[in-house]
């Protein structure tokens, strides 16, 4: 059996009440354990509370109640080490350029210069973008953009890589070659990654396992194994399981969407 | 013809016409000098050297207070914009500022401070301080919120997230502050040696419009100008640079 590098037991968030709104029960109870070195995809109806999960589990938010535990340790509203994050939103440094953008996380560390400038010639070169090295972000399209933050997080060497919609606003084909490119960033660092997307394609082809949540308050309403082998990629859109797990995706999610839609309970 | 040309030519049409009148006797030389004369004068004014203690003073108390705007303005705009409950209660405070008259304060600041250069260097500093702060607080409130993210995911604490991510995406916004204190500093100080002091640029200026020398008001007021345009100019040229970096 594969050690458990992420653990969450009975987690739930609510939002208080506000002047501005009653108190929402946004997420759980939910309990999951993200298995060391896996692929884990979460996909649920819009406002389920998947980035509210991602923000209890990088420590970026406390959970109500329950517990998450990484590698053994409590993570309780404080972003723990090695943690690495990339978000929807374009969250790359306008003020510096690629090259920098990509060491700021490393330039944080005792580590030294020598050894900054190795990673980050290496992510340069992973990511496509060492003839943009000096330039800056604004002279770089959407998905570069994405693919600088994600060089930024990489070079760091994070164990878990929590990655929330990071290519939600890239054309369809861009997001399958992106999602190659992910995958084989994956395999090289051995990480544990939880990504986060809407599209279902995305998840039947990324994932070792698929985390359904129901619509708000998200709970997981099952998770399915889709059987890939390590070396896959977006070949796997013609196979037929790829068909089968979309349709269970989509059985799965149909009913939660309408609910996610008209605010039924 | 670019803009930059049209404004140019603007500015020597104006000149030539201010020539014309005063050669031509539409305009006194009691009431002003023609612009040619000026700058013999200013010339003549910077070549002998009489000014020249007046002028370092003057451009050391505008530089003073506007480096004291500027740091002290940015330091408190970060800590006001961290503590929630005192930006609300200042707020209001800041919006009513420029309709308080600083000079007002300016005999109690030499009652309390003497005749030396501190009360003038105060007022620079009090009018431009303001500024800084509400730009600065402008900056920050501009912040995405997944750039507070990215910094809390680098394990940075607060004077890291100021220095490293919040403050450097608020620089443009800072600059505004920073070229209102610059304005504001010739302003303060100038105008504070004009009402009283014995030494400075606005003492020189004051002295010479009592004592109806227009040769030294005029070229007096031309190089205030002149420097305060330059280092206005030479703001702008960086501001201009470091938002290329930025925008499309």
């Amino acid at each position: 059996m594969t050690p458990v590098h992420v653990a969450l037991r009975g987690v739930t968030r609510v939002f208080p009440a506000s002047a501005a709104q009653r108190e929402v029960k946004a997420l759980g109870p939910i309990d999951l354990d993200l298995r060391t070195a896996e692929f884990f995809v979460v996909v649920g109806p819009s406002g389920c509370g998947k980035s509210t999960l991602l923000e209890i589990i990088a420590g970026l938010s406390t959970a109500t109640a329950g517990t998450v535990t990484l590698e053994g340790k409590p993570v309780a509203g404080e972003v723990p080490e090695g943690i690495g994050v990339v978000f929807q939103e374009d969250a790359s440094f306008p003020w510096l350029n690629v090259t920098d953008n990509i060491a700021f996380g490393l330039r944080q560390t005792a580590l030294d210069k020598a050894e900054i400038g190795r990673r980050v010639e290496h992510a340069l070169r992973l990511m496509g973008l060492t003839e943009f090295a000096a330039a800056y972000p604004v002279q770089l399209s959407g998905g570069m953009r994405q693919r600088v933050c994600l060089a930024r997080t990489l070079v760091q060497k994070p164990r878990v890589i929590l990655l929330d919609e990071p290519f939600g606003a890239l054309d369809q084909q861009t997001r399958f070659l992106m999602g190659d490119e992910l995958l084989r960033l994956w395999r090289e660092s051995g990480a544990t990654v939880m990504l986060i997307t809407h599209s279902l394609d995305e998840a039947a082809m990324l994932a070792d396992r698929i985390g359904v949540m129901s619509a708000r308050p998200g709970r997981m309403l099952e998770i399915i194994e889709t059987g890939w082998g390590e070396e896959r990629g977006s070949r796997v859109v013609a196979t037929p399981r790829f068909g089968e797990i979309t349709a269970r995706l989509w059985e799965l999610l149909r009913d939660e969407s309408q609910r996610a839609m008209t605010g039924a309970p | 013809m670019t803009p930059g040309q049209v404004r140019l030519a603007l500015a020597a049409a104006l000149v030539l016409l201010l020539e014309g009148l005063s050669r031509f006797g539409f305009i006194d030389r009691f009431a002003m000098i023609p612009p040619s004369e000026i700058l013999w004068h200013l010339g003549k004014i910077l070549i002998v050297g009489e000014m020249w203690p007046a002028i370092v003073k003057t451009l050391t108390n505008v530089a003073v207070a506007c480096v004291a705007a500027i740091v002290v303005g940015v330091i408190l705009g970060t800590l006001i914009h961290a503590w929630r409950s005192l930006r609300e209660t200042l707020d209001p405070l800041f919006a009513a500022y420029y309709a308080i008259p600083v000079y007002a304060f300016y005999p109690l600041f030499i009652v309390i401070f003497g005749l030396g250069d501190f009360p003038q260097v105060l007022i620079g500093f009090m009018l431009g301080l303001v500024a800084v702060i509400v730009n600065t607080l402008n900056g920050l409130d501009r912040v995405p919120r997944v750039l507070l993210k990215t910094a809390r995911i680098q394990r940075l604490g607060p004077l890291a997230t100021a220095l490293k991510v919040t403050l450097p995406y608020a620089v443009p916004y800072i600059f505004t502050g920073i070229k209102l204190a610059v304005a504001y500093s010739f302003i303060g100080v100038i105008g504070a040696e004009l009402i009283m002091s014995r030494t400075g640029l606005g003492y020189e200026i004051g002295y010479a419009y009592n004592n109806f020398d227009n040769a030294v008001m005029y070229p007096l007021i031309v190089f205030v100008l002149t420097v305060a345009a330059t280092v206005n100019t030479m703001f702008f040229l960086w501001e201009k640079k470091m938002l290329a970096r930025r925008r499309k």
